[in-house]
């Protein structure tokens, strides 16, 4: 235990140990593969999310859309099995922030890159992230961990390449 | 006999509590604990990773093994290389910008950091980028590098499942010893205290 967590906030407990956090997302992966045939995912609710607003607001350009029209062929995909995921992912984080006295209200970075730029940031992260979890058909957790699970090589490509681009854009840009 | 092949409302909800509620308390709601990976100072994401991508492996292998596991049941991704490369790089790089990748940004939210919310919103915009732009450049992009005889290791070159299963416990001893040894001489991990106080 290092001194801020000695002498810090006796009500924010610590972050569980690496190998045991890893040993509990492992257990929860083989869990998610015996009930479900596949693994955690992300990335995926966010597209079942733009395929369904997109049925609601213009369902024409949606079931014309060459990737989003076959996701609508029958009928929204939120209710999807991902979409459930997710939801679960916010209640599930939020009871253990809640629960470890981690739970603060803040916008974090905003103090060491300033707001304006903390929201760009976010914004343009949030954006490549997105695109690029849809040309590899995943993110880290559904391509990088559950994959990589499931013993797939593209899985391996991708943290390779996750890895080795994250290491360098950190290097020429401030994120956080 | 397993998979159950349970894809309604209470598998998924199931999985994703526990999903979220262990990245959580892995520290991985925090962009500061995020991006540490990225400086080498924290190494705790590619440790919770490796760790759970070893555990789950080989569960899967002891599963099929002792019968409980129906063979080739489980999702495996297509070995679209191309793609696995470039969508990898960008969602490196949006990790490294933003401090978040899609699924943390959901703990990021909801242990109350409204940046994970631009992220998302961010993620969303992306998708529907991608969707708009899906023509043939991205379609080409998507079926460059194809592996068109299998997608594993073990299908495609032939390696024996506990020789690909020996290699990642290798990796994993690895990644431990070496990202120790980084964060020794580095500032420290991110501590919770530390995550809770946002970035400075």
């Amino acid at each position: 235990m290092n001194t801020s967590e000695k002498h810090g906030n006796p009500e924010i407990r610590p972050f569980w140990p690496p190998l045991a956090a890893g040993i509990a997302l492992g257990l929860v992966l083989l869990l998610t593969f015996v009930l479900s045939a596949h693994g955690l995912g992300a990335s995926g609710a966010a597209t079942d999310t733009v395929a369904g607003v997109g049925l609601k607001l213009a369902p024409e350009a949606t079931r014309a859309n060459g990737y989003l029209g076959p996701m609508v062929a029958d009928g929204s995909p939120i209710g999807s099995w991902m979409t459930w995921e997710i939801l679960g992912v916010a209640i599930g984080a939020l009871v253990a922030a809640f629960t470890a006295g981690r739970f603060r209200v803040q916008l974090d970075g905003a103090r060491s890159v300033g707001t304006p730029r903390r929201l760009i940031n976010t914004l343009v992260g949030g954006f490549l992230a997105g695109f690029g979890a849809r040309i590899a058909g995943g993110c880290t957790s559904g391509l990088g961990l559950s994959g990589a699970a499931a013993l797939g090589i593209s899985a391996f490509v991708f943290l390779a390449l996750f890895f080795a681009t994250g290491m360098l854009v950190s290097r020429l840009v401030k994120g956080v | 006999m397993f998979p159950l092949n349970d894809n309604g409302m209470l598998s998924g909800l199931l999985c994703g509590i526990l999903f979220g509620y262990v990245l959580e308390n892995a520290g991985f709601g925090s962009p500061v604990k995020l991006s540490a990976q990225f400086k080498l100072t924290d190494w705790a994401v590619f440790k919770v990773m490796f760790t759970a991508i070893v555990v789950a492996a080989v569960g899967l292998w002891l599963l099929r093994l002792v019968g409980l596991l129906r063979p080739d049941s489980i999702a495996v991704p297509q070995a679209a290389l191309m793609a696995a490369a470039v969508g990898g790089a960008l969602v490196g790089a949006g990790f490294a910008v933003g401090g978040y990748c899609p699924g943390t940004s959901v703990a990021g939210l909801f242990s109350g950091r409204l940046d994970a919310l631009v992220f998302i919103v961010g993620v969303l915009l992306g998708t529907t980028g991608f969707a708009v732009f899906y023509g043939a450049t991205l379609k080409s992009l998507k079926a460059a590098w194809l592996i068109a005889d299998g997608d594993t290791f073990t299908d495609v070159y032939a390696v024996p499942e506990p020789a690909v299963l020996a290699m990642l416990g290798v990796a994993l001893i690895a990644v431990f010893y070496f990202g120790s040894w980084f964060e020794r001489r580095g500032s420290g991990t991110v501590t919770a205290q530390q995550a809770v106080e946002g970035a400075r």
